[in-house]
């Protein structure tokens, strides 16, 4: 018997998703025969067997993701097959001896984190209760243990997931001959099952607040004619508001901060994620330490991120390490919305269009300005809506000072 | 079904095992004319004759070793060492040449053999006449042993070491000779390597074998009278091969665990059990697993000390009741 292992088929590399399983448990298995497709940052990948058997379980479901290295099947001799411990013993063993690696982003984070933040703390808790939990998407460290040492047990978490409302089941449409089925592409289901527990774990609250973009709308049509001039990249309003954005996270420094088991993780370097849409989902390349770099330098970044985006060439490194999220819809004329934090982050900016409207001035008179309305989606386990919104009234100055945003 | 004792059920067993098949005869110390030191083979000899209740002299290393020889050319030998602590004079017999045999020589042979012998303290007999050792054996491939702890399982346990081809260690308890239950007239061997739900229940598995599997279905039918508290009580009845499936699933269910044993706790059976819950229910346990087992100690012989030192069914029930508190379905 042998446990087949998420390979390494590319140099880049962290984590494998298995897209289908070419067998099913039980059925026979040659050497050399194709067992899995195995999307990796780069491509879907055939996986070959090495040897023969049985495939006595699978470990790692089809739309699943696993680490280098992690437990994905187990093949078995045919005798094994009728061994209904054995599988799990090694899996078992397996899976303890390689656990599998920190979510991406906290591997970054761990360098960057100040020394004042103690190391996550492991939840003491029974392994059924951890079990429960991810099944019922109960977050462990909200619960309290009643357990011997504070042990987080079965009971404690049933009543944590009473306490909260229980997961909608996802509904299934129903059976219509007038519609089509289209499968849900691999990225759009593992990016909607983050943001599905982001939408549910996370507490949510938005705050919106707008800016009078004159000011720089003019700053922008002057750099844009001497950067032309220059044979550069033309920077657009996103870029400036990246940059406004990561000089007010400066001085907010939770909002640029993680969740991390009990502890808050304030990163130190800023790394804005620019969410990218694409055909079949959505890609969050990061702009790294975005208040080190000129607007001009964001401009051609963030343009480059999000072709290779649109040709699915961005690397894991590239969509890694994110501190906060910045979704514009405003090329599409959406005035505003907002938007699900991209966990673990504390918060994300949705940034809608700017526009013309009648605006009532200090003095009283009527005038027609460009505006544009942010919201920004906060997680209430770590920010309060005094903090967002002294995050957004500094934001809003440097909008309405734009050379404040390129000095 | 006909009530009768342990002992009665053995005798009973031997008695018709040797009617069926004139390959089986007794040997052993004072199995003859004395009828055994715990009566076991009561009858026997007036019945069957010197031929096939053979007397031996006090060389536990000597007859079992003579029991061996006829069981590989054709007999089918029933050893009574008169205790499981004797079976220490024989342990090289047993392990060396008895479970080796048919391995080490092709299959060319084989050693269907019985040894019967009796373990447990609680008698006042002394350190040494007072031990469970049967982990001995059940750590040695090629032998197997099964661990009735009722009259019925004696029986049938009795049937199926007798019609086994290969070497049986049926480990008694003196503790239980005296015991009653329903025997079934019938002739069905049970299935060696097959643990018993001796009571279905889904609040926690309780799990031992020959007296503690007895005592721990005492205790479980009294909490549920008492308390309702609805315990699964697992009787092993075989060591090797040990019925993991059974084990598991169980555990599965429950998801907690109390392992009951006689001898003591570092190393043993109850390890064993342990190790296999985790391996095969890790993710379904709600609290660790909980050993009762006898203090590590040499059995004393005082009456007060004896019984201090043994697992009795407070010890049972106290562990029982703060695994379910560990697990919030006791407070």
């Amino acid at each position: 018997m042998s446990t087949i292992l998420m390979p390494r088929l590319s140099d880049t590399m962290e984590t494998g998703v298995v897209v289908t399983w070419h067998k099913q448990t039980g059925e026979m298995v040659e050497a050399g025969e194709i067992l899995a497709d195995i999307e990796t940052d780069k491509a879907v990948m055939e996986y070959e067997a090495y040897e023969s058997g049985v495939l006595g379980r699978i470990l790692v479901a089809e739309g699943e993701e696993a680490a280098i290295g992690q437990p994905i099947a187990v093949i078995g001799d045919e005798e094994d097959a009728d061994d209904a411990a054995a599988p799990d013993e090694a899996a078992e063993s397996q899976a303890s001896a390689s656990p599998p690696p920190a979510q991406s982003g906290t591997v970054d984070d761990a360098v960057q984190t100040s020394v004042v933040v103690p190391a996550m703390e492991r939840m003491p808790a029974s392994p059924l209760a951890r079990r429960d939990a991810a099944e019922l998407g109960v977050d462990l460290t909200q619960v309290v243990g009643t357990g011997p040492g504070e042990r987080i047990i079965r009971a404690d978490v049933r009543a944590a997931a009473q306490a909260t409302p229980a997961e909608p089941e996802t509904p299934v449409a129903q059976e219509q001959n007038d519609g089509e089925e289209v499968p849900l592409s691999l990225l759009r289901r593992t990016s909607g099952k983050r943001l599905a527990d982001s939408a549910r774990t996370a507490p949510h609250f938005y705050l919106t607040a707008s800016a009078d973009l004159e000011n720089l709308v003019d700053l922008r049509f002057e750099l844009n004619a001497q950067l032309t001039e220059a044979g550069r990249q033309k920077v657009s309003i996103n870029d400036l508001v990246i940059r406004a954005c990561a000089l007010t996270l400066r001085q907010h420094p939770d909002v640029n901060s993680s969740l991390s088991g009990h502890n808050l993780l304030r990163h130190h370097d800023i790394n804005i994620g620019v969410a990218v849409a694409i055909d079949d989902g959505l890609l969050v390349p990061v702009i790294r330490n975005a208040d080190h770099k000129s607007v001009g330098v964001i401009a051609e970044e963030s343009a480059a991120l999000a072709v290779r985006a649109r040709q699915r060439q961005l690397t894991t490194d590239e969509m890694a390490g994110g501190t906060f999220t910045i979704s514009n819809l405003g090329m599409y004329g959406v005035e505003q919305f907002t938007a699900i934090i991209n966990p673990p982050q504390a918060a994300i900016l949705a940034v809608g269009a700017s526009r013309r409207e009648a605006v009532v001035l200090d003095d009283g008179s009527l005038a027609a300005r460009t505006r544009m309305r942010y919201t920004l989606s906060a997680d209430h386990r770590i920010l309060n809506g005094a903090d967002g919104a002294r995050f957004l009234a500094d934001l809003t100055h440097l909008l309405e000072h734009p050379w404040l945003i390129i000095a | 079904m006909t009530v009768m004792s342990y002992r009665q059920a053995i005798n009973e067993t031997l008695r018709a095992e040797m009617h069926r098949d004139d390959r089986v005869f007794l040997i052993g110390e004072e199995i003859g004319v004395f009828e055994g030191s715990y009566k076991i083979t009561a009858g026997l000899l007036a019945e069957f004759g010197e031929r096939r209740v053979r007397d031996t002299p006090i060389s536990e290393e000597g007859f079992t070793g003579a029991a061996i020889g006829a069981a590989m050319l054709g007999l089918r030998p029933v050893v009574e060492l008169m205790t499981i602590n004797f079976s220490l004079l024989a342990l090289d017999q047993i392990v060396n040449h008895a479970a080796k045999i048919h391995g080490m020589f092709g299959g060319q042979r084989s050693v269907p053999m019985v040894i019967r012998t009796p373990g447990g303290g609680g008698q006042q007999l002394g350190a040494t006449h007072s031990q469970n050792v049967e982990l001995y054996y059940a750590f040695v491939p090629g032998l197997k042993v099964v661990a009735p702890s009722n009259p019925a399982d004696a029986k049938a346990l009795l049937l199926a070491a007798i019609r086994d081809d290969d070497p049986v260690l049926f480990l008694e308890n003196l503790a239980l000779y005296n015991t009653k239950g329903d025997v079934p007239d019938d002739d069905v061997p049970a299935e060696i390597g097959r643990a018993a739900v001796t009571r279905a229940g889904s609040d926690i598995t309780v799990i031992g074998y020959s007296r503690m599997a007895s005592l721990g279905l005492a205790v479980a039918e009294e909490l549920a009278a008492r308390e309702g508290i609805d315990a699964e009580v697992l009787d092993l009845r075989s060591l090797r091969p040990l019925d993991r499936e059974t084990i598991v699933r169980s555990v599965r269910k429950t998801h907690a665990a109390v392992v009951l044993e006689d001898d003591w706790l570092t190393y043993g059976i109850g390890a064993e059990i342990a190790a296999t819950i985790s391996d095969g229910a890790f993710d379904q346990l709600d609290a660790p697993v909980r050993r009762v087992a006898m203090a590590e100690v040499p059995l004393p012989y005082a009456k007060s000390l004896e019984s201090a030192a043994l697992p009795s069914a407070g010890d049972v029930e106290t562990a029982i009741r703060q695994t379910l508190a560990a697990v919030g379905r006791l407070r």
